[in-house]
């Protein structure tokens, strides 16, 4: 997938009379997606990371830029024409109590889809529904529930379910394990690289936890304020961050060994608001390395390395 | 071959226990909230009479005889005979058929009007709903019991023209309420999955939004289905319902009016039918709204 | 045993449902020394959060204390009366929570709610106070001259978060109880909230009971971790040594399963699901999942056995 200039603007409601604000939850993203890989989309709050997902798969409108799949350009197509790309484009969503249909029952949940896009018989439905759980590790006995008898793990399973029962080649996985406990959370990480294998998948994998980043990822970009600040393969990534934004990610993760301390440098300031982004560079703000021109010009994307891309006036660790 | 019906039969059963279990938990809260039961209780009996109506009444209800007129309760007339000879009690019984009619015509037609604009407005916001709005608070405008009277005097008295009047008056309520929760329900994470899967607008206000919104919908069906029949009975006292000699409860006691001092009992034993019936359907809908309340159910 | 500011001695908390009685705590018991950082780690479930309301006598039918002693500071607050309680929640202990927004009263502005805590103790009026509430807001890094007016929605989390600690340890409490205080917060953001908490609690030595599911914070912030699991106490350890020598399956699962940074490793989770508090488990409340389970795991609870003079686990393996 290529994404180009991809912008979203959220009108802010203020009134008839105040001149109108936007949120710049996506502002000028630039990616490409290899097939059949793992590439991460990690940032905080207000990064549009989130707003990135569902505007890849015109779950929300953008504003402006071009989504191409696979050659063809789906931001201009009607909804219509989309349903045909959505057989191939399916989502991962984050809140597992609240993704599934709270009065329908687990088959028609993960069947749905085949109803909508193929004509097909119960019977047959049930089978195919049977065959896609056992994939992910649920079993027959589970097609006759409510998604609230299960727990948060097994909901998740059940999504993962209904996005991948019509052999789909892209996935958007919107924080899967965010809400889960550690211990699931391991099992579905492991669930979603096998099934990544085995239906040779595509996935567009958004995250906050960056040590989840390098679990699974092949590839990173991190997002600040709607705007990659940093783009490349996962080991250049981890091994030598060059913005400092990444660096402070990097960081400010607590790590889970008491010998190894917390890093003395933290970053200080709020996450400013996307409302109305700083001038210049968005992270001048928060940077410890922050200059003059930091604050009036925006810096372009720089390619430092092969495939390692940043978006700063002063990238760090120039090898 | 009756051994594999039966098979068959325990495997249906056994497959589909999870939603049989969620019906033994709603029987039981049922249980469990005593007016609820009492309700029940009233409007089972109520309608258990209307149904085998035809077959327990003594006389005719519409066969006057004139040598048994303004007879009081007795062993042959339970609830004594009116100015026509009629027999109170049958005409009590048999009346209780046609409020059964009326309750079960009206709430499908206001129900469904209401839950299907109301999800309509609710989904498509904007000028749908501006024009929804606008047309509930027109109907709004009038008390409900003016508003009836004036469509039932428009159209004339009969059954069929009562049951028209007080569905356009009732719709409003439900309209409201679908268009509440359909609001709720649009932005609800499943409904954005569905989509995602690819389902037309159609697909989902059918089969995802409609059935969230009908929990809401036939509680209010519910509580406000003893309104209908008060405002039946109401319309049918004033003339303007059922026409006579159908033993509609209201027109009854129209018809006792005069006699009210001296044969009590023309007027009060279809008053007192109508009373027990109002209050068993209030009691029900009460229970029922505290049993779907997600709290007490969690 | 002066040393120790809090004992908790056989806790068992129960919650009447309508499907049944949910036995959240079964009998726990642990002790706070002076000056000590104790964290609570577990995972959803397993009664961290019951624990801390438990302590400061918070649990309200449905559910009720049905055994046990808490002593704190050498009293036993079982057998306080609710003016004494009064007295020393908010006081002497004070509490703070996951959502700082939900915590704070959205129509009274942040000095004024720092100020009601202060006067309280100070026994003093609200003007007077000001200079502390001023003092307050600084001592946790705010702006305190713009931040004293401002209303609770216009804080972002951080902000709140700062607040709350503010009010927390304006009172100078011998025991500080946060209940995943940073779980709400981004990373950067989750970042500077550990290191002021360690600040402050170092500089007014308190006592804090820590209560979160992120091993990584926990390994920065504590001396010393207790693991839960389903309502028990299954490990209690220095924090150097729970890393290092993990003694409960449990606690060797849970360390498995944490993704971390540069670890090649695959991750494993913990197979099946909580335990359902209905009907707990016979025996070990673990045994279901644990990969060395015996026979005697199924039939006796095993006690918390200290294994060397301050490592103790609750696990058949182990005697």
């Amino acid at each position: 997938m290529k994404i180009e200039n991809l912008k979203k603007y959220f009108p802010v409601k203020n009134g008839v009379f105040k001149k109108s604000e936007y949120v710049h939850a996506v502002d000028n993203v630039d990616l490409e997606i290899p097939k059949e890989k793992i590439f991460s989309v990690v940032g905080e709050s207000g990064s549009g990371k989130t707003t990135l997902g569902r505007t890849v798969l015109r779950l929300v409108e953008p504003t402006s830029g071009q989504v191409i799949y696979n050659g063809a350009d789906i931001t201009k197509i009607s909804q219509h024409k989309m349903v045909k790309f959505r057989k191939k484009m399916q989502i991962v969503f984050q809140d597992p109590y609240n993704s599934l249909h709270p009065r329908r029952l687990v088959k028609d949940i993960v069947g749905e889809s085949l109803v909508i896009h193929e004509r097909i018989t119960s019977t047959e439905m049930l089978s195919r529904v049977k065959d896609i759980l056992g994939k992910v590790g649920l079993n027959e006995d589970h097609m006759f529930r409510y998604p609230h008898e299960f727990s948060g793990g097994q909901r998740q399973r059940i999504a993962i379910a209904r996005a991948l029962i019509l052999n789909p080649e892209f996935l958007v996985l919107d924080e899967p394990t965010s809400a889960l406990d550690v211990s699931v959370q391991a099992v579905i990480l492991e669930l979603l690289k096998k099934l990544k294998d085995e239906f040779s998948l595509t996935y567009l994998f958004i995250t906050h936890n960056l040590a989840v980043v390098d679990y699974m990822s092949d590839f990173v970009a991190v997002m600040y304020l709607g705007q990659i600040v940093e783009v490349g393969k996962k080991d250049d990534i981890f091994s030598s961050p060059m913005h400092p934004y990444t660096y402070a990610l990097l960081s400010s993760i607590p790590k889970p060994d008491p010998k190894q301390k917390r890093a003395t440098v933290v970053f200080k300031g709020e996450i400013p608001s996307a409302v109305n982004p700083p001038s210049g560079c968005r992270f001048h703000t928060r940077c410890l390395y922050a200059q003059d021109i930091c604050r009036t010009e925006e810096p372009r994307s720089l390619e430092i390395f092969k495939g390692h891309f940043v978006k700063c006036h002063f990238p760090l660790n120039k090898k | 071959m009756a051994v594999v019906l039966k098979e068959k039969i325990s495997q249906f059963v056994e497959k589909r226990r999870p939603v049989f279990e969620d019906w033994k938990h709603t029987l039981y809260l049922w249980r469990r909230t005593k007016l609820a039961t009492i309700g029940t209780v009233i409007v089972l009996i109520f309608v258990a009479i209307a149904i085998i109506s035809p077959f327990i009444v003594p006389y005719n209800p519409l066969g006057q005889n004139m040598n048994q007129r303004l007879q009081p309760p007795s062993f042959q007339h339970f609830f004594g005979t009116d100015q026509f000879g009629r027999d109170i009690f049958s005409r009590v019984i048999s009346g209780a058929m046609i409020e059964v009619e009326i309750i079960l015509i009206v709430s499908v037609i206001s129900g469904g009007i209401g839950l299907i604009l109301g999800v309509l407005a609710g989904y498509f916001g904007k000028v749908v709903d501006e024009i929804l709005m606008r047309a509930t608070d027109m109907f709004l405008a009038f008390p409900g019991l003016i508003l009836a009277m004036a469509f039932a005097a428009m159209l004339g008295p009969s059954l069929v023209n009562t049951i028209i009047a007080i569905s356009l008056v009732g719709w409003t309520v439900f309209a409201r309420l679908a268009r509440a929760e359909a609001m709720r329900v649009k932005n609800q994470p499943y409904i954005e999955a569905v989509t995602a899967l690819g389902a037309s607008k159609k697909r989902i206000i059918t089969f995802h939004v409609i059935p969230m919104c009908i929990s809401p919908v036939l509680v209010q069906l519910t509580l406000r289905m003893g309104t209908v029949i008060l405002t039946a009975a109401s319309l049918g006292f004033l003339g303007l319902g059922v026409r006579p000699p159908l033993p509609e409860w209201g027109a009854m006691v129209s018809d006792g009016r005069s006699f009210l001092l001296d044969q009590w009992w023309i007027s009060t034993f279809p008053g007192i039918a109508i009373a027990i019936v109002v209050l068993g359907f209030n009691l029900l809908g009460d229970g029922l709204r505290d049993i779907m309340d997600p709290r007490l159910r969690r | 045993m002066s040393k120790n500011l809090l004992e908790v001695k056989n806790l068992k908390v129960v919650f009447h449902t309508y499907r049944g009685t949910v036995h959240a705590l079964d009998g726990i018991s642990f002790d706070v020394k002076k000056n000590e950082k104790l964290g609570i780690i577990g995972e959803t479930g397993c009664g961290k959060s019951v624990t801390s309301l438990a302590i400061m006598r918070l649990i309200d039918l449905p559910g009720e204390i049905t055994n046990g002693e808490i002593i704190f500071d050498g009293k036993d607050i079982m057998k306080l009366s609710e003016n004494l309680l009064n007295d020393i929640r908010g006081k002497d202990i004070s509490m703070i929570f996951q959502e700082p927004l939900s915590s704070l009263n959205p129509v009274m502005k942040v000095g004024f709610q720092i100020g009601e805590s202060i006067s309280r103790v100070k026994k003093s009026s609200m003007k007077e106070s000001r200079q502390d509430v001023l003092d307050a807001l600084e001592v946790v890094g705010l702006d305190p001259k713009r931040v004293i007016d401002l209303y609770p929605h216009e804080l972002s989390g951080g902000m709140a978060q700062r607040v709350m600690i503010s009010m927390a340890l304006s009172t100078n409490p011998k025991l500080m109880i946060a209940d995943e205080p940073t779980s709400a917060l981004d990373v950067t953001i989750q970042a500077q909230i550990i290191a002021l908490l360690d600040d402050l609690v170092s500089k007014m030595r308190n006592t804090v009971i820590l209560i979160t599911h992120d091993l990584g914070v926990a390994a920065q912030f504590c001396d010393r971790i207790l693991i839960m699991y389903a309502g028990n106490v299954v490990e209690n350890a220095k924090t150097d040594e729970l890393f290092e020598n993990p003694l409960h399956p449990y606690t060797k699962g849970l360390l498995k399963a944490i993704p971390k940074i540069g670890n090649r490793g695959k991750l494993v989770g913990i197979p099946g699901n909580v335990p359902d508090l209905v009907n707990p488990p016979t025996g070990c409340r673990f045994h279901p999942r644990c990969p060395y389970a015996m026979e005697i795991c199924k039939i006796e609870k095993p006690s918390l056995k200290m294994e060397t003079s301050d490592h103790g686990v609750a696990c058949h393996l182990y005697g």
